[in-house]
């Protein structure tokens, strides 16, 4: 008699939490297995740089302290995100509407010439504009003239990323030391404080995990959250109940800007105290947010989860690049498999295949 | 075999089904070369499934397609193709920017390999064009040319590709009057140079203007095949809706209230810019239903979208209960309590993704008591879920399961249990009982009368005559866009509807 | 006569940085046509840049090095087209994926061989006859090399297949209307595979031609946005290769100036020019004529599956 081994593959209508949660895991390992073997054939073993990363970036204080300090940006980018995602608009900009949000920043620090204690309330509202600005553009753009929102973010990235050039170069130019450009420094009233000897800015974080909540409150139990939610499934029932997208649209971008924005302004007044290159800003929070709210499946909630993982893949590439002498461009790696075997992975939450042994 | 001889099509005991309904259930269908044939009948009598069977793109479950004598297998479109058969269907198969020279090209092996001898094609093409009267510039992109010049493209296709069967799938209904009577000259031209032409149609008009023959389907079988010119409009009708007796469900009286809905020469256009309404009006009044009876496409979709706010009117007055609401927003018309069942239940009606609970406020949300300023109070939505899942008998393991889990029926009970709950004055229901089962059917018909009772006007645009007949108090036919006419339902005539639904205005009019 | 010199060296050395840009953009061009949009060019052209010098500098002989890079580039864009076209995934986030995983591979790998020399690069041609013609003779023969010259003659042909050939009425359709080329026997998938290939070969080649032949030299992460310049030059190319061409050698001419004209205009409003032009191409061709005429395949970046009309 023969046994035949073989699978059938059936539509599943709706992907249990548990499934999701195991898909996305399976993800996630694939993604560092395969990787593994990135590290296996460049000639390091791979056990040895992951003990390396866990230790580097969750086992030490100093560790741990750099990964909460990754996170910030993450977290307040990635809830920003979720809402974006939730409404359909392919928020890739978030980049950029962080630069923006550092810009505004750095023009109410330096200029504004506000009394010390409204300095730093003033640069969060600045900021928070300013990332709201420049997401409402490509949001206005989409709505008026039905331009594809993904183009539209993207490119404003990089005219982002040459107006802070621009800035640092010239207008706001200040000292420049060993060829790098940037501004004055900050007055000191603008400064974040932080955690003792640490670059954790925690007014900023508390502001993330404080957004978090609001967001998730907002999109289980608010009327907002619910014509997000709508639109987001089933634009047709959106309409046919008399949502405006337009109106949410506008709304959402507003949000997922101005967060951006706010995780800009931490990033000047906390880390750097003055306005610098754009890469030095940013090791690409912006797109590495994307990841995190992607695997977060939009809930603003567990982005606290994701976005701690992707701090410490980050600061894992900081010890990688001390200790083994690898770039940190290869935490790319990482994100780029992540992300990948994440939508891979996706075809699992919509077939479920069970293995059939037959006689 | 005999019988086969001067047949260029045999259709013999083609059975297709599909999940829930036998769209062709043992036809058997004859076309003879050179002739024009029209296959009449109703939505959803099964006369474009048969067609697809003829063209490849379906496989028949039972039956065989002869071609002058032969069996063939139709395993494709290009197979059809490659037996000479061509299809024009109703919605184009043409890229918008490509030019017509290309799109006729389109998909086309030539042999020449990747490249394309534009020279000796557009001289092919002109050839066509010039000994058939199908004149278009063939550089010029299609979305610049007229609907009706896009179907003569698609003729053409298809007579680039020597086909000597062509079947058209309705194809007036896009079409003006003189494009009509172009195409019909079109036609007799071809005809006479030898091709066969079967012509699916519900329009009695052009059956008899420009057919040979004629076969009738209802519900999947051939009722009759005649000679044109042996029959006539009355007799067709006749057989299109058929006369069996039509069993009237228990409805209580009319008690007929005040004027809810005034409509005053309405006009709109359809999705593709042409005129889905013209002029029509009516009134309907509380406490009754008034079935809107029409073949599909005709305007009834339309019709909906313009009462409950989703469709622009280009013409005309709408009043709901004296007070002007043309062209009011979706929203406007949900405060103003006016109930929409819409059509695609899965698609417009809920959010598949969202809780029964969720769906069950999808319209109601931004007032209390579910929602005290921004925020939503959950308990409300909560209790107003069960009570709406007893009231209407919803099935399903709690309110917290996502719509999409649910079958038809229950989805639909969700949709009538959300729209009506608020005692709507006005409620527009179409297609209420489309796939759903006998008894999902029976509840929401149940459902219908009793809002009637309670006063409510409802508009009841349906495909099924027979549910139009048994539900309404008055029935009015959609045809083209224009009101063909109005009858009380228990002394209409179901001939008489089948015949304006066909086309032919009511009484006083030359039939 | 210092002018002259000027706009000569302008000229020449705008020919010669828009070649990889000029390549990636056909080949984007292509993937697009087809309704796949491709975020990976710059992942591609990284890995093409990684791979060509690696193969250069080991084995001698740059173009090996340059056959390789088309190899690789074409690789990673088929990872691209099984996830967008087969899986029927995201189409952003699968080449978002591909570019950070192409960034961070080539960076690793490419660790020692940072500043390293090439022993063999491809040689620059000097057409003695030719190179005496004024203007253009000096821009065009001389210091140039083959893959310069053949990227020109690239662009006739691809206009060519892309406006005049069966083919290209065939990628034409799938990227504008699927569902209608699929009821007409074509293959849509095939077809976009095809094309998003192309597209990776030409973006690994790109990739290849940057560090083998125009530095030559490797340096983690030169390609320094190039791709996203490339996605941004096949909007304000209305997807048409001969544009494209136009639209690269400006852009590089943009890039070249951008330092010279510093006085007067500052560098980085230069450098993000090619951005803001495709956002004001994209909104020049948004109202509806236009958007037929020139505007983006109907079908782009939307995932085809038959029956879904």
């Amino acid at each position: 008699m023969k046994k035949r081994v073989g699978f059938k593959v059936e539509r599943r209508p709706v992907a249990s939490g548990r499934v999701v949660f195991l898909v996305s895991l399976l993800a996630i390992i694939a993604a560092f297995v395969v990787a593994g073997i990135f590290f296996r054939i460049y000639g390091v073993s791979p056990i040895h740089a992951y003990q390396l990363i866990l230790r580097g970036s969750l086992g030490s204080r100093f560790g741990l302290a750099e990964t909460v300090r990754r996170v910030i940006p993450l977290l307040l980018c990635g809830v920003g995100l979720t809402i974006a995602f939730r409404a359909l608009f392919w928020n890739i900009g978030a980049e950029g509407q962080l630069l923006m949000g550092a810009v505004a920043a750095a023009g109410v620090a330096l200029f504004s010439g506000l009394p010390g204690p409204l300095l730093l309330p003033a640069m969060f509202i600045g900021g928070f504009i300013g990332g709201a600005a420049w997401g409402l553009i490509p949001a206005i753009l989409k709505v008026m003239l039905g331009l594809n929102d993904v183009i539209t973010t993207l490119m404003m990235n990089y005219i982002a990323i040459y107006f802070v050039e621009w800035l640092i170069h010239g207008p706001w130019k200040g000292p420049t030391a060993r060829g790098f450009a940037y501004t004055d420094t900050f007055p000191r009233a603008a400064w974040l404080p932080t955690l003792y000897g640490t670059r954790i800015h925690w007014p900023t974080l508390v502001l993330g995990l404080v957004l978090a909540v609001v967001m998730y409150i907002m999109v289980t139990r608010t009327r907002s959250g619910f014509e997000i939610r709508v639109i987001g499934e089933n634009p047709n029932a959106a309409r046919f109940a008399g949502i405006s997208q337009l109106k949410t649209t506008l709304v959402v971008m507003l949000i997922s800007g101005g967060f951006a924005g706010l995780a800009g302004v931490g990033e000047v007044a906390g880390i750097h105290m003055r306005l610098l290159g754009p890469t030095n800003i940013s090791m690409g929070y912006g797109y590495t947010a994307i990841i995190v709210a992607w695997l977060a499946r939009r809930n603003p909630l567990a982005v606290i989860i994701t976005s701690l993982l992707f701090g410490v893949i980050m600061t894992g590439g900081d010890v990688i690049k001390v200790s083994l002498g690898l770039p940190f461009q290869l935490i790319n790696v990482f994100n780029g498999l992540i992300l990948f075997f994440l939508i891979g992975s996706e075809i699992l939450l919509h077939y479920k295949i069970s293995f059939l042994l037959r006689r | 075999m005999d019988n086969s001889e001067g047949y260029a099509i045999e259709l013999r005991g083609i059975v297709k089904r599909f999940p829930g309904v036998v769209a062709n259930d043992g036809i058997d269908f004859k076309v003879r070369r050179g002739e024009i044939h029209c296959l009449l009948g109703e939505n959803g009598a099964g006369k474009t499934t048969l067609m697809r069977v003829l063209y490849g793109l379906y496989r028949p479950d039972e039956g065989e397609i002869i071609l002058n004598g032969q069996p063939v297998q139709m395993t494709s479109p290009r197979a059809a193709l490659n037996h000479h058969v061509g299809m024009v269907h109703q919605h184009f198969r043409l890229v918008p920017t490509l030019s017509v020279e290309e799109n006729i090209v389109l998909g086309l092996d030539e042999g020449t390999g990747p490249f394309v001898n534009f020279r000796k094609t557009r001289e092919k093409i002109s050839a066509i064009a010039n000994e058939y009267g199908l004149s278009v510039d063939l550089q010029t992109k299609i979305w610049q040319l007229t609907v009706g010049q896009q179907q003569r493209v698609e003729i053409l296709k298809a007579l680039y590709r020597e086909v000597d069967i062509l079947i058209m799938d309705e194809p007036t209904s896009v079409l003006t009057p003189q494009e009509v009577d172009q195409l019909f000259t079109t036609l007799r031209t071809l005809v006479d140079d030898g091709l066969t032409i079967i012509f699916i149609t519900h329009k009695l008009d052009e059956v008899m203007q420009v057919s040979d023959r004629v076969t009738v389907l209802r519900k999947g079988k051939v009722v009759a095949t005649l000679l044109t010119a042996e029959t006539d409009k009355p007799a067709l009708a006749r057989l299109m809706v058929g006369r069996e007796v039509v069993f009237r469900l228990e409805k209580s009286p009319l008690k007929q209230r005040e004027k809810i809905l005034e409509m005053n020469d309405l006009y709109a256009l359809n999705d593709r810019g042409l005129p889905a309404l013209r002029g029509v009006s009516f009134d309907l009044f509380g406490g009754e239903i008034l079935g809107v009876a029409g073949v599909s496409g005709n305007g009834q979709y339309e019709l909906a979208e313009v009462l409950t706010g989703l469709r622009k009117s280009t013409k005309g007055k709408v009043f709901l209960a004296k007070k002007e609401v043309t062209n009011c927003s979706a929203r406007e018309m949900n405060d103003l309590n006016v109930a929409h069942i819409p059509a695609e239940r899965i698609r417009m009606g809920i959010v598949p993704a969202l809780s029964i609970r969720e769906n069950l406020i999808l319209k109601k949300y931004r007032r209390p008591p579910f929602s005290h300023r921004e925020f939503l109070d959950n308990k409300e939505i909560e209790e107003n879920a069960h009570r709406a899942m007893s009231d209407y008998q919803i099935a399903a393991p709690s309110c917290e399961t996502p719509a999409k889990l649910l079958s038809g029926g229950n989805i639909q009970k969700v949709v009538l249990a959300r729209e009506l709950s608020e005692n709507p004055s006005l409620i527009v229901a179409v297609h209420p009982t489309y796939g759903l089962d006998i008894g999902a059917t029976e509840q929401v018909r149940q459902v219908l009368l009793a809002q009637r009772e309670r006063g409510a006007a409802t508009l009841l645009i349906s495909e099924d005559l027979e549910e139009i007949m048994t539900l309404s108090d008055r029935i009015l036919v959609l045809f083209n866009g224009e009101v063909m006419g109005i009858l009380d339902a228990e002394s209409a005539d179901i001939e008489e509807i089948g015949l304006m639904m066909a086309g032919s205005r009511h009484k006083g009019e030359k039939l | 006569m210092g002018w002259e010199t000027w706009i000569i060296t302008t000229f020449s050395r705008s020919l010669a940085y828009g070649t990889p840009l000029l390549l990636g953009t056909l080949g984007e061009i292509y993937a697009e046509r087809s309704g796949v949009l491709n975020l990976g060019v710059e992942g591609m052209m990284i890995m093409g840049a990684y791979s060509g010098f690696t193969t250069a500098y080991i084995t001698g002989n740059p173009w090996l090095g340059i056959l390789v890079a088309a190899v690789v580039g074409g690789a990673f864009s088929l990872i691209h087209a099984f996830a967008s076209v087969t899986l029927k995934a995201n189409q952003i986030v699968s080449g978002l994926s591909l570019t950070m995983l192409g960034l961070g591979l080539s960076g690793m790998f490419g660790r020692g061989l940072e500043g390293k020399p090439l022993p063999v690069t491809i040689p620059k041609i000097t057409i003695s006859g030719l190179s005496k013609i004024p203007f253009l003779g000096p821009i065009l023969f001389e210091g140039q090399n083959l893959i310069v010259y053949l990227t020109i003659l690239l662009v006739p042909l691809l206009w060519y297949i892309l406006y005049r050939t069966r083919i290209g009425i065939t990628i034409r359709s799938v990227g504008e209307s699927p569902a209608t080329a699929d009821s007409l026997g074509i293959n849509v998938d095939r077809v976009r595979y095809m094309c998003v290939f192309l597209g990776g070969i030409l973006a690994g080649v790109a990739g290849g031609y940057l560090s083998v032949a125009y530095r030559p030299a490797w340096t983690e992460g030169m390609t320094a946005g190039m791709g996203w310049i490339v996605i941004a030059l096949t909007i304000f190319a209305f997807w048409n290769p001969v544009y494209g061409m136009l639209g690269a050698y400006l852009f590089a001419a943009l890039y070249h100036l951008s330092y010279r004209l510093q006085p007067w205009v500052s560098p980085e409003f230069l450098k993000a020019m090619p951005y803001a032009f495709a956002i004001l191409v994209l909104i020049f061709v948004s109202r509806g004529t236009l958007q037929k005429r020139m505007g983006a395949p109907a079908a782009l970046s939307l995932p085809y599956t038959r029956g879904e009309e």
